[in-house]
C-alpha cells in the first residue's frame, strides 16, 4: 500500500536544495529500484540514541523494529546500534550499510547530516530518517504528527482542571516541543477560556529525577494537571503521588499510575516500519516524506479513562476529527504571542511545513521560548 | 505559603540521594581513601534494588538489596586499592564506569516496569505543625535515615573512638601503622561504608525519587555528591548544607522557569553548579577554608617492614 | 579478605616484565570477558574475532579506530601532565567542548569566506578555548585554595549549558528550521579526509606529534622533571625552583589548551558544525585512557588505540553478536581493573605472612 504522501514546504531545501520541485518530484516518482533477492533475508538496521531500554523513544522505536521481524517471520533480519551519540554517528550507520543491511532506520533528529553522508556512499543502501527535513534519492524521512494528540489532552485538560492551571515539562525547545505545547494550549483554550500553562524546561530528554522535580515545581505553582514532553514517567508518577492527574507519554503508561492518568500518547512506529519493510521486500520502495499521525496509527490514545462521560465524549470527538481531517490542532486564524496573526499558508490550518518549523508561542502563554 | 511545605519537601527528596551517597563517601576519604566511583556504585545499587524489589515484591527489601550491592562493588575497590595498592583515581574511575555497564546488564528486564510507591511516615504530633510538619515530619522512610545517618557520621567520626582511629589513619597512615593501628582494616570498614550509602543512595533514587529503573538514572549525582565532599572540606554541616543548598537551587530554579521570569533555562540549569562553585568562594574568602582534604587522601598505602 | 597478604617492594623490575605486564591483564581481562560473553550464550571466539580482530585487519575499520583514538590521545596527554603532578583535573570533557565552541566560533564568523587561514585560526581559537576554561580551576585552586576536583568537574555542566544555549540562541542557523544547531561550516573550516572514502584526517598525525613532544618534555626538559617532581615530591620541586603554583597553572593550560584542540577538531573534522552533545564524554574516557596507559605518553598513545578498537568493535559486536553496549563498557573497566592490579605486582610482590600487620 502506498504510503500518503504529503510533500512539506521544506522538502526541497537541504540537499535537494537545488533542485526545482518539478526534478524532485520526478526523482521521487524513479524511486530507487530494491534488489529483491528471494532466498536471502532482507536485512534491516536501525539507529538508537539512548539505550532500548530506555522506555521512551529508543525503546518505541526497538517496538517497532520487533514488529518487522514479526510480521514478515523468516524474510528478514534486524539489527541494531544503541546509545549512538549524534555527533559521532556517522561511523555507526556506515557500519550498518557496509554488512549488508540493506533498509536503515536513523531516529533521532542529530542523525541528519550523517545519514545523508553514508546515503550518498551507498546508493544501493535505502535509508529512512526520523523528523529530519532533508532528503536524498535514498534518503526518506518521516515524522509523526504528535501534537494531535497533544491537542486531545489540551481538551481534557482544560476540562478537568480546577484551579485553571496546566503544567508543562518540556525536554528541550525545538519545534516538535513548541508545536506540541501550542497545541496542547489551544485545546484547552478551546473548552475553557481562563486557563493558563506553566512550562518547566527539564533540558534533558531523560533524566526522571529532574523531571520530576519540573513535575513537583509545577505543581506547587498550582497547577493540578501536567503534561509532559520528556520521555520517563516520572512527571506522571509525581502528579499522582500528590492525587493530581496526568498523560502518558511515548507509552501507554497506565500502569505508572493507574488512578491518575487520563489517557496516554503513543508513538506507534510500527506500522510505518512494516509498511517501508514491505516496500522494499516488494521492490517498490521510494523517498518520501511522511508527516502524519493519528490517521495512520502513528500516533494513537491510550484509553480515556479518570473522567467523566462528558469529557470523554469530547475526547474521542475530538480524536475522530483529526482522524478524518476534518479539524486540526492548528485551524486559522492562529494568533502568535506578540499579537500578529500568522499567515495561513494552508488554506484553513497551518501547513505541515509551518508546524515543523514552528518557533513561536501562540497568544495567551506567558514567558517566552528558551532560547 | 501554603506551597512551602510542599517546596521543602521537593527540595529535601532532590537533596536526599546526593546526601547519603556524600555522607558515604565523606567518611571514606577521611579514612584517605578517594573513591572516584559513587556514580558506579550508586547506579549498580538503583538497578539491583529495583531489580530485587520486583522479585521479591518488597520495596523494603529493595532498598536494603540496592545497599548491599553498592557494598560489594565497594568490596572490588577495596581490594584492588588495599591489596594492590593501585591509584585510586584510576580505580575510582574503573568502578564506575564497570558499573555502569554491570548496571545495564543488571536492569535488563526490568525496563518498564512499575513499582509502587511506599508510604510514607508521619512522625506523630510533629506532623501536625504548620508547614514544617509536613515538609520535615512527614516523609519517606529513607529520608528520616538519612538524617539520623547525620548524626551517626557526624558522632562517630568526631566522638567515637573508632571515628578518632579512623581520622588518624587518614590523617597520617605511616603514624598511625607505627603506632600499630591496622589501618586497612579500618580502611576497609570506612569503604564499606561508603559503598552501602551509595547503594542506598542509587536504590533511593529506583524505589522512591523515581519508582522505575532506567539505564543512566542517576545522571551524575554520583559526581555531584563527590563534589560536595570537597565542598564540606572535613564538616559533616558543610556537607549538610552543601546537599541542601545544591538541592534547594536546583527547585528554586525549576520554579524560576516555570514562574516565566525571562532568564534563559540553561543559565538557571547552570545555576547549581555555579553557586556550589560561589559558595565555596565565598565561605575561602571569610576564611573558612574548613578543614581540607585528609592528610594522606588518595596515596596508596604500603607499610614497611 | 585475608590481611595476610602484603606487598613487598621489588628491587629492580626487568623490561620482559615491564612489557609483559599489560599484555597479561589484557589476557585476564579478556578470559573473564569471554567467561561471560560464554555465559550470555553466545561464542567467546567469536566475540574475539569482531571486538579485537575485525577492527585491526579491516582497512575501513583500521581508519575508524584512529579516527576515534585522536581526541583520546590528545586529551589524555595533556591530562597526564596534571596526573603526574598530582593535579586532578577531572574537567577536560569541560575544556574539550570550550575548544569546540572557539573554533566553530571562528568557523561561524568566518562562514562564507574560504582561505588556508581559517584552519588554523580555528586552531588557535580552540586551544585558547580550552585554555582559557582550565586556568578558572587552576586559578581559584592557586588564589583561593579551591579544590580544583569540584571547580572542573562543575564546569564541565557549565560548559554542556552554554553550548546549548549558543546552539539554540545566536548561533542557531537562521536556515535550520529553529533546530538546535550552528550552520553547517564550509569546506575551508573542515579538516578534510586524507583518503578517499574513508574518513581519517590530518588530525591524527597532528596527535603523534603531541605524543613525541610529550615523550621529549618527560624525558628531556627540565619542566618535565619538574612536574614529575611536584607530584612526587613537592619540597623538592619548590627546591629546584618551581613554583607550586605556577607548575599548576602551566599543567592546567598545556592540558586545557590540548583537550580543546581535540575538541576543535572534533567539531571541524567529524561534526561539521557545533550542536549540543559533541563531546560525546569523550573527555571522561581520556581519563582512563591517561591510567590504562600508565601516565606515560606512550602508555596514551598505546591505551588510546585500545579503547578506540574496543568502541568500534563494541559496534560491530552489537551488529553480527548481538551483545549490549553495557557488556563493552563493564569490559572496559575490568581491564582497567586488570591493568592496574597488574602495575602493583610489577612493582610489589604478594607475600603471604602469618601475623597480620
Amino acid at each position: 500500500m502506498p504510503a500518503r504522501r504529503k510533500t512539506l514546504g521544506i522538502a526541497y531545501l537541504g540537499v535537494v536544495m537545488s533542485r526545482t520541485g518539478f526534478l524532485a518530484a520526478v526523482a521521487l516518482s524513479l524511486g530507487v529500484a530494491a534488489p529483491a533477492f528471494a532466498q536471502e533475508k532482507l536485512k534491516v538496521g536501525f539507529i538508537y540514541v539512548g539505550p532500548v531500554g530506555d522506555f521512551g523513544w529508543s525503546y518505541q522505536h526497538d517496538e517497532g523494529r520487533k514488529a518487522i521481524e514479526k510480521a514478515f517471520p523468516g524474510r528478514v533480519e534486524t539489527t541494531f546500534i544503541e546509545s549512538v551519540p549524534e555527533a559521532d554517528s556517522e561511523r555507526s550507520i556506515e557500519q550498518l550499510a557496509r554488512t549488508g543491511h540493506k533498509l536503515i532506520f536513523t531516529t533521532s533528529f542529530g542523525y541528519m547530516e550523517p545519514t545523508l553522508k553514508v546515503a550518498k556512499k551507498y546508493p544501493n543502501v535505502m535509508f529512512e530518517h526520523a523528523t529530519g527535513f532533508k532528503r536524498d534519492k535514498n534518503v526518506a524521512t518521516y515524522s509523526a504528527k504528535f501534537h494531535e494528540g497533544r491537542f486531545i489532552i489540551g481538551k481534557i485538560a482544560g476540562k478537568m482542571t480546577k484551579t485553571n492551571t496546566l503544567g508543562y515539562v518540556g525536554a528541550m525547545p525545538i519545534p516538535e516541543v513548541i508545536a506540541g505545547i501550542n497545541a496542547f494550549y489551544l485545546g484547552a483554550k478551546s473548552v475553557n477560556p481562563n486557563v493558563k500553562i506553566k512550562i518547566a524546561w527539564a533540558n534533558a530528554w531523560f533524566d526522571p529525577g529532574k523531571e520530576g522535580d519540573a513535575a513537583k515545581a509545577l505543581l506547587d505553582q498550582g497547577a493540578d494537571i501536567i503534561t509532559q514532553h520528556t520521555d520517563s514517567p516520572a512527571p506522571l508518577q509525581q502528579a499522582s503521588a500528590r492525587g493530581k492527574l496526568a498523560f502518558g507519554q511515548a507509552s501507554d503508561m497506565t500502569r505508572f499510575a493507574p488512578n491518575h492518568i487520563l489517557t496516554s500518547i503513543i508513538d506507534d512506529w510500527a506500522p510505518y516500519y512494516v509498511e517501508r519493510t514491505r516496500a522494499v521486500l516488494e521492490g517498490k520502495w521510494q523517498s518520501q516524506d511522511v508527516f502524519d499521525g493519528l490517521a495512520k496509527g502513528k500516533v494513537k490514545m491510550g484509553p480515556y479513562v479518570n473522567m467523566p462521560e462528558d469529557v470523554k465524549q469530547l475526547a474521542e470527538e475530538t480524536e475522530a476529527g483529526l482522524k478524518s481531517g476534518k479539524i486540526d490542532a492548528f485551524m486559522c486564524p492562529i494568533v502568535a504571542q506578540d499579537g500578529k496573526t500568522v499567515e495561513c499558508k494552508g488554506g484553513d490550518r497551518l501547513t505541515d511545513a509551518q508546524v515543523v518549523g514552528m518557533n513561536f508561542y501562540v497568544q495567551g502563554i506567558e514567558g517566552t521560548i528558551p532560547k | 505559603m501554603e506551597m512551602l511545605p510542599f517546596i521543602l519537601a521537593t527540595v529535601f527528596t532532590a537533596a536526599t540521594p546526593l546526601l547519603i551517597a556524600a555522607l558515604g563517601e565523606h567518611v571514606t576519604e577521611r579514612a584517605g581513601v578517594l573513591n572516584l566511583g559513587v556514580e558506579g556504585m550508586m547506579i549498580v545499587g538503583a538497578a539491583t534494588g529495583f531489580a530485587a524489589a520486583v522479585l521479591t515484591d518488597s520495596s523494603v527489601l529493595g532498598i536494603l538489596a540496592g545497599a548491599l550491592a553498592g557494598m560489594a562493588l565497594s568490596a572490588v575497590f577495596a581490594l584492588m586499592v588495599l591489596v594492590f595498592a593501585t591509584n585510586q583515581v584510576a580505580t575510582g574511575l574503573a568502578l564506575t564506569i564497570m558499573g555502569l555497564g554491570l548496571a545495564g546488564l543488571i536492569g535488563q528486564g526490568f525496563v518498564g516496569q512499575p513499582r509502587a510507591a511506599i508510604p510514607p511516615v508521619k512522625i506523630p504530633l510533629l506532623s501536625e505543625i504548620p508547614v514544617l510538619g509536613k515538609a520535615i515530619f512527614t516523609g519517606d522512610f529513607v529520608f528520616f535515615l538519612s538524617l539520623a545517618l547525620i548524626g551517626f557520621v557526624a558522632w562517630g567520626l568526631n566522638r567515637s573512638r573508632f571515628g578518632l582511629l579512623l581520622r588518624a589513619v587518614g590523617e597520617s597512615h605511616g603514624s598511625a601503622h607505627a603506632l600499630g593501628l591496622p589501618v586497612k582494616r579500618i580502611r576497609l570498614v570506612a569503604i564499606l561504608f561508603g559503598g552501602l550509602l551509595a547503594g542506598l543512595a542509587g536504590a533511593y533514587l529506583s524505589l522512591i525519587y523515581t519508582r522505575f529503573w532506567s539505564p543512566g538514572m542517576s545522571a551524575g549525582r554520583g559526581w555531584i555528591a563527590l563534589a560536595l565532599v570537597v565542598f564540606a572540606a572535613g564538616h559533616v554541616w558543610r556537607l549538610v548544607l552543601g546537599a541542601y543548598l545544591f538541592g534547594g537551587i536546583t527547585v528554586a530554579q525549576l520554579h524560576a522557569q516555570a514562574g516565566a521570569i525571562g532568564l534563559p533555562s540553561q543559565f538557571l540549569s547552570a545555576l547549581p553548579y555555579l553557586m556550589t562553585i560561589a559558595a565555596l568562594l565565598f565561605l575561602s574568602i571569610s576564611g573558612r577554608k574548613g578543614a581540607g582534604a585528609a592528610g594522606s587522601l588518595g596515596q596508596p598505602f604500603v607499610p614497611e617492614r | 579478605m585475608s590481611f595476610n597478604l602484603a606487598l613487598v617492594p621489588r628491587r629492580e623490575v626487568s623490561l620482559i616484565r615491564q612489557v609483559l605486564t599489560p599484555v597479561l591483564a589484557l589476557v585476564v581481562a579478556l578470559l573473564i570477558g569471554g567467561l561471560i560473553v560464554w555465559l550470555m550464550g553466545r561464542s567467546p571466539a567469536k566475540a574475539f574475532d569482531v571486538f579485537l580482530r575485525e577492527p585491526l585487519t579491516d582497512p575501513w575499520a583500521l581508519q575508524e579506530v584512529l579516527l576515534k583514538s585522536t581526541p583520546l590521545m590528545l586529551i589524555s596527554i595533556g591530562l597526564i601532565f596534571c596526573f603526574r603532578a598530582n593535579r586532578w583535573n577531572i574537567g577536560a570533557e569541560g575544556q574539550f567542548l570550550l575548544g569546540g565552541i572557539f573554533g566553530g566560533g571562528v568557523a561561524i564568523a568566518t562562514h562564507g569566506l574560504a582561505g588556508p587561514w581559517i584552519l588554523p585560526l580555528m586552531m588557535l581559537a580552540g586551544v585558547a578555548g580550552g585554555m582559557l576554561y582550565a586556568a578558572i580551576p587552576a586559578v581559584l585552586r592557586n588564589r583561593f585554595g579551591i579544590s580544583e576536583i569540584l571547580t572542573s568537574l562543575m564546569l564541565v555542566y557549565v560548559a554542556e549549558l552554554l553550548l546549548d544555549y549558543l546552539v539554540r540562541g545566536p548561533w542557531r542557523d537562521p536556515k535550520g528550521f529553529n533546530f538546535p544547531q550552528s550552520v553547517p561550516f564550509t569546506d575551508a573550516a573542515q579538516l578534510q579526509p586524507l583518503f578517499e572514502g574513508g574518513r581519517l584526517h590530518a588530525g591524527f598525525a597532528l596527535a603523534l606529534l603531541v605524543v613525541l613532544v610529550a615523550i621529549l618534555v618527560f624525558r628531556r626538559s627540565l619542566f618535565g622533571f619538574a612536574v614529575k617532581a611536584s607530584g612526587e615530591a613537592p619540597r623538592a620541586a619548590n627546591f629546584a625552583g618551581f613554583n607550586e603554583m605556577r607548575i599548576t597553572l602551566v599543567v592546567f593550560l598545556i592540558s586545557g589548551g590540548l583537550a580543546g584542540l581535540a575538541g576543535m577538531i572534533e567539531v571541524s573534522g567529524q561534526v561539521g558544525q557545533l550542536r549540543p552533545g559533541f563531546g560525546q564524554g569523550l573527555g571522561f574516557t581520556a581519563i582512563i585512557v591517561a591510567f590504562l596507559g600508565r601516565l606515560s605518553p606512550v602508555g596514551a598513545m598505546l591505551s588510546s588505540l585500545v579503547i578506540a578498537v574496543l568502541l568500534i568493535g563494541a559496534e560491530s559486536a552489537q551488529v553480527s553478536l548481538k551483545l549490549p553496549f553495557d557488556l563493552t563498557r563493564f569490559f572496559m573497566g575490568m581491564l582497567l581493573l586488570c591493568v592496574l592490579a597488574g602495575e602493583s605486582l610489577n612493582r610489589y610482590r604478594l607475600e603471604f605472612r602469618k601475623e597480620t600487620a
